[in-house]
């Protein structure tokens, strides 16, 4: 985590220096003012006092030059810390694989990205401000205090220890009540997100008074739990105060008698207000002490929450010597078998074997779970095989610089995605130099051009998160065009056309056939119809290939296919397109 | 709109106190009494060191401590006393508020909690839910910060000031005058770098939400960006949106990190400034003006250096609180919104009563009998009449807009006689679901009528119309608790042998008995511990549990496995049996079986009857049907 700190490594050190300097000046100060005060008690002249103002009000504009430039450099040391923080988990986290992500929840990486950060930045400024700042203030005080008090100060090792033990105590008894309540308190407001998410079922069920009594009885435990714990840590005020007190009622009392009795000599007025403000420095640092200690404490869990984002190393690399060209659009599985984490016991995929020449047109059809979307998931590796190999171009997937394999297979993803955006800078996605006329030819193809110009704004129409202001049919044609801007070498479309209707689906695959014939095609589909042109057809069953062949072979061969077939079909006379 | 602005504050901050008065009627009286005690005896120990040091000043020279050893230590006296006083009081108010603090968050949270129930599900459907998290998250927390801390520490610094100030024109006007110019340029500085640090603390949380939104979309769209080799495009997005995170995040913590040191060393000046004017005073021998009438003294010196302190301390404090107070009064603000948003209107007045039938009669009885019918009384003559409850719905030329003027429901009539099954068929936005959100008014219909056997649903009780209609949705929700719980959820009273009962009808007591606390296994996370089939298995039982006579169905259309869909199917099958059902149908087999499928397309019904009559008619049926079933 310290790797993060990088650029404000320098501020990060300046900071504690300049904190020392404030401090030393802020000790001395009361010193002087102390001297000061004798010398107008003694009636001295004008010009002395004066003489000691002006010495004050120069180490004043120090003091107030160090705090302040302290206070700069340690909030850009905090911040740049914490930004450089967000930035390698977020790098690190592009370049997890998904078994990476799958293992973090995505609510965990943002609040990690966020809360945690945010309890570290704090934390960080505190360490470098205040936790140099509040152990030397204690000693140069009690130093000081010594040096001007004289006997007087003797208090101090009577007053110290009683707070700082107080002080221990609270924390130690508070510590564990707090870590024990978070935990109640995490899961309180986790039910109040299952309440918020099953609304519609709380209301069908007409159970809001259900809701109403459980939510009354999870909150008053916490309630009393947070209680319990907030007594205690309120304890630490009135302790504080106590030792003022104590300190107060001594000098008064004691420092009269030792005025009076040594006849000034021992202790004067002067020193007598002095000790008093190094008393309340005394104790207030040891209070910001104590604070410091529970906040970086806190933060420790934060941190260790951030560590384990940044620690995680991605299941899928690059390789050390990667090629960085594909010969052609061939794909071949040999002996593939696939599952998604290495704990599970199934394999999702079971030795596969499959040559695909460039230029094919598959298709791939099956139930829902035969892992169609499995299969071809593994030839633009965002996920490695279990067993086996898939190789393009003759060459192992592995073997391959990631993003050249990537840019040369294109997959249209099952769930369609579009980000927020207008809708060139959407398709830009697929070549960020493509020009307008490349953009339109891709739109044409995909069949999108003629929706888009019904667009107000036309090309320029903004699409909003998720794509939420389109129809299905619309984005799937929107990520298809995305696509073919690549183009790639292999383009596998994963039901991507299940919303568009039979005769704009068809004139896409024609569209496809005729403008891009030396690309690889894999269509995965619901409907026979999406399939029945392709050269080959692959049917999947629970992880296995059950047939392939062409839509006549299959039709009379294979079992699973026929009942597809016929499930859609058999309505009567029905027309191919 | 500034000054608006400013009044808005002060209503919020008066609301708030309002309510934690009405929390605490008693305690936060008392509590507040102690913080003003606790605060005013703090500040007179000033007086009792003036005495004190006026007596050694007098006396030191001679070094008699018996001549003045009596009345010093009188003096010291009563200052323990008063410490003591102080010291009681400060510690009831310390505990009284961290009891108020809690308590009123806890009451906030339930009041919260309680109104949410309340609201339409518009409220839940409109809002990012995210959003609405965060009031009982971050809202929450700046309350805490705000009246556990900032509260008392205002109040004690305001009295603290105030008797100062008093005890300061008591002994010497010249001097005090220093220290209210001090003051002044110190409020200054405040109004000024506190209310700039304020500022950008705003607009550091909006800055972080923006990161989060920009996080969660982009981790949502990870398998794309990978896809599309986009990554570096990503991270150079990232970065700007992190690089003014930082530069809000820097200034608000710069101007908050300098406001210390400047308030400080004013502090320091200060005391300076009055040393040498007390000293010039002194020196000149310039007469005093005071309320008390004492002469220039090194006694009036000395403790006007430690008020001086004193003063400028509490204005510190309150420099340390203005990021709370500002924070606390905008989570405070969007508390407020929730508990005043307006709650879903009912103006039903039939209601669902249990009857028994006698001589063809339906009579109203107190237990549970198994029939239920429906109590309509009737103001114009003041009759009331039962209805028997059958489960018939009809439509009659409903409209629906979900906003003014963007009508997404045209004429829909319909009708389902009880025990009759309707498939609602048709493209993602058709409106299928929209129709099921009217019939158990989730949303109110815009013009037409919706009948519930033969009564204006506008007129029935809405709790007792949605207990007669039950409802499955493709989301499954579960709550955390036992297995049991989630299948009692549907009828609260339910014994464990009817849970039981409903779940072998459904076919889901198979699993259950086998997960290792079978019925009592405990879910959590929305049952992340079951597979999506198990869980549309459970809430199939909790449905069946209740036992409506109704049923909306929304099949899902995710992937699971085909041997837990055929369970799911048939566990749908034997809920369907009986009931009147409305389903939004994506299997063939459903639809094959249904008495009539409605075809919806962009709101409006376009085609109607049973399989046979839709696929003779070669519509757009036909061509849904033959062309895919895969809708959505």
């Amino acid at each position: 985590m310290a790797r993060s700190v990088r650029e404000y490594k320098k501020l990060s050190i300046i900071t504690p220096i300049l904190i020392s300097l404030e401090v030393v000046i802020e000790c001395i100060i009361p010193f002087i003012t102390a001297t000061m005060v004798n010398e107008i008690k003694t009636g001295s002249d004008l010009n002395n006092i004066l003489k000691y103002g002006v010495v004050l009000i120069i180490m004043a504009f120090l003091s107030l030059a160090f705090g302040g430039i302290a206070g700069f450099t340690s909030a850009t040391a905090a911040c740049g810390f914490a930004k450089n923080l967000r930035k390698d988990m977020f790098y690190s986290i592009q370049n997890y694989s998904f078994e990476n992500i799958d293992k973090f929840l995505t609510s965990s990486l943002i609040t990690r990205m966020t809360t945690d950060v945010s309890n570290v930045q704090n934390a960080y400024m505190m360490l470098i401000r205040t936790a140099i700042r509040s152990p030397l203030m204690l000693v140069f005080a009690f130093v000081m205090a010594f040096v001007m008090g004289g006997r007087m100060a003797w208090i101090f090792l009577v007053v110290v220890p009683i707070l700082a033990i107080g002080l221990g105590i609270v924390i130690f008894k508070t510590f564990p009540l707090f870590k024990k309540v978070f935990k109640k308190y995490d899961a309180l407001n986790k039910s109040i997100q299952e309440n918020i998410k099953g609304m519609r079922v709380v209301k069908s069920f007409v159970r809001e008074d259900y809701e109403q009594e459980k939510f009354e009885a999870a909150a008053q435990d916490v309630c009393e739990d947070f209680t319990k714990a907030e007594r205690i840590l309120a304890l630490n005020g009135p302790l504080m105060q106590f030792c003022m007190y104590l300190v107060m009622v001594f000098v008064l009392s004691f420092g009269s008698y030792t005025i009076i009795t040594s006849r000034g000599l021992d202790f004067d007025i002067g020193q007598f207000s002095a000790i008093l403000t190094y008393n309340f420095m005394i104790l207030s640092s040891l209070m910001m002490l104590s604070m410091v200690f529970v906040m970086i404490t806190l933060a420790g869990e934060s941190a260790k929450r951030i560590v384990e984002v940044l620690n995680e190393k991605s299941t899928l690399t690059n390789p050390e010597k990667p090629i960085y060209s594909i010969k052609d659009g061939s794909v071949s599985f040999e002996n593939v078998s696939f599952k998604y984490s290495p704990k599970a016991k199934k394999m999702v995929l079971e030795n596969i074997n499959l040559e695909i020449k460039p230029g094919e047109t598959i298709g791939i059809i099956g139930g829902t779970g035969s892992s169609k979307s499995s299969l071809i998931q593994l030839i633009p590796r965002l996920y490695d095989v279990s067993q086996g190999t898939v190789k393009v171009g003759g060459i192992d997937v592995r073997n391959y610089d990631l993003d050249t394999l990537r840019n040369q297979v294109a997959v249209v993803l099952q769930k369609n995605i579009l980000f927020s955006g207008t809708i060139k800078e959407n398709l830009r996605w697929g070549n960020k130099d493509a020009t307008d006329e490349e953009l339109v030819e891709a739109c044409k193809l995909a069949c999108a051009d003629e929706f888009i110009n019904q667009f107000p704004k036309g090309y320029d129409s903004y699409v909003e998160q998720g794509g939420a202001n389109l129809s299905g049919g619309q984005k799937q044609r929107l990520c298809i065009a995305r696509a073919l801007l690549k183009k790639p070498k292999i383009l596998i479309l994963d039901d991507s056309t299940s919303a568009v209707d039979t005769k704009t689906d068809a004139k896409i695959r024609k569209a496809l056939r005729e403008y891009i014939p030396e690309t690889t095609k894999i269509i995965i589909a619901q409907r026979t119809a999406s399939v029945e042109d392709a050269d080959r057809i692959i049917v999947m069953d629970k992880g296995i290939i059950n047939g392939i062949g062409t839509h006549k072979e299959l039709l009379a061969q294979n079992a699973i296919y026929k009942e597809i077939y016929y499930s859609q079909n058999k309505a009567g006379d029905h027309n191919e397109e | 709109m500034k000054n608006k602005h400013a009044k808005n504050k002060k209503l919020i901050i008066s609301r708030l106190i309002k309510t934690i008065f009405e929390f605490y009627p008693l305690m936060f009286p008392i509590a507040i009494l102690c913080i003003i005690f606790n605060a005013t005896i703090s500040s007179i120990p000033a007086i009792f060191m003036q005495n004190i040091i006026a007596l050694v000043e007098q006396n030191w020279q001679a070094g008699d401590w018996n001549a003045v050893g009596e009345k010093t230590l009188s003096l010291v006296s009563i200052l323990v006393l008063l410490y003591i006083l102080s010291l009681t009081s400060g510690i009831v108010y310390n505990q009284m508020m961290a009891i108020i603090t809690q308590g009123t968050l806890k009451k906030f949270r339930i009041k919260m909690f309680n109104k949410m129930q309340t609201l339409p599900i518009k409220y839940v459907d409109t809002n990012n839910h995210g959003d609405i998290m965060s009031y009982y998250t971050n809202d929450i927390d700046t309350l805490r910060q705000m009246i556990s801390q900032s509260f008392p520490q205002l109040l004690i610094s305001t009295i603290t000031v105030i008797t100062v100030f008093g005890i300061m024109v008591y002994y010497c006007l010249w001097l005090t005058l220093v220290v209210i110019i001090g003051v002044i340029i110190m409020f200054f500085i405040t109004k000024k770098v506190g209310g700039g640090s304020a500022k950008y603390f705003i607009k550091q949380q909006k800055a972080l939400g923006q990161l989060e939104g920009f996080v969660e979309e982009m981790m949502n769209g990870q398998k794309v960006i990978k896809v599309f080799c986009h990554e570096n495009e990503i991270k150079a997005d990232f970065d700007k949106i992190n690089e003014s995170l930082y530069n809000d995040a820097k200034a608000a913590n710069r101007y908050a990190n300098i406001l210390g040191p400047i308030l400080n060393n004013i502090g320091n000046i200060l005391y300076v400034f009055v040393a040498i004017t007390g000293g010039i005073l002194l020196v000149f021998d310039v007469p005093n003006i005071s309320i008390s009438g004492l002469a220039m003294g090194i006694s009036i010196v000395v403790p006007f250096l430690n008020m001086t302190k004193q003063f400028v301390g509490n204005i510190n404090q309150v420099s340390h609180q203005i990021n709370a107070v500002v924070m606390g009064i905008a989570g405070a603000q969007r508390i407020y919104n929730l508990i005043d948003e307006e709650a879903e209107q009912d103006n039903g007045y039939v209601s669902l009563v249990n009857v028994c039938e006698e001589n063809g009669q339906l009579i109203e009885c107190n237990k549970r009998t198994g029939i239920w019918a429906w109590k309509h009384p009737h103001s114009s003559d003041g009759t009331v009449t039962y209805t028997k409850l059958t489960g018939d719905v009809r439509l009659f030329n409903v409209d629906f807009e979900y906003e003014e003027g963007k009508t997404v429901l045209h004429d829909i009539s319909l009708y389902a006689k009880p025990g009759q099954k309707v498939a609602f068929v048709g493209s993602t936005g058709a409106g299928k679901t929209t129709i099921t959100n009217l019939l158990n008014r989730f949303y109110d219909i815009a013009d037409g009528k919706i009948r519930y056997d033969g009564i204006n649903i506008n007129k029935i009780k809405k709790s007792d119309l949605r207990r007669a209609i039950g409802m499955v949705l493709q989301d499954t929700n579960l709550f955390t608790g036992t297995v049991m719980d989630n299948i009692r959820y549907g009828k609260l009273d339910a014994s464990d042998e009817e849970c039981i009962k409903a779940s072998k009808l459904v076919g889901a007591d198979d699993f259950i008995s086998r997960l290792p606390n079978g019925y009592h296994t405990i879910l959590t996370e929305n049952g992340s511990n079951l597979s999506q089939g198990q869980r549309q298995l459970i809430s199939i039982a909790r449905a069946a549990v209740a036992d409506p006579p109704v049923m909306i169905l929304d099949e899902a259309t995710s992937s699971i496995d085909t041997r837990t869909e055929a369970i799911v199917q048939r566990g749908m099958d034997a809920l369907m049996k009986d009931r009147t059902v409305f389903v939004i149908a994506h299997r063939l087999s459903t639809v094959k079986n249904s008495d009539v499928i409605i075809v919806l397309e962009q709101g409006r019904i376009i085609e109607r009857g049973n399989h046979e009559e839709l696929i003779a008619k070669k519509g757009q049926y036909y061509q849904l049907y033959t062309g895919a079933f895969e809708l959505e």
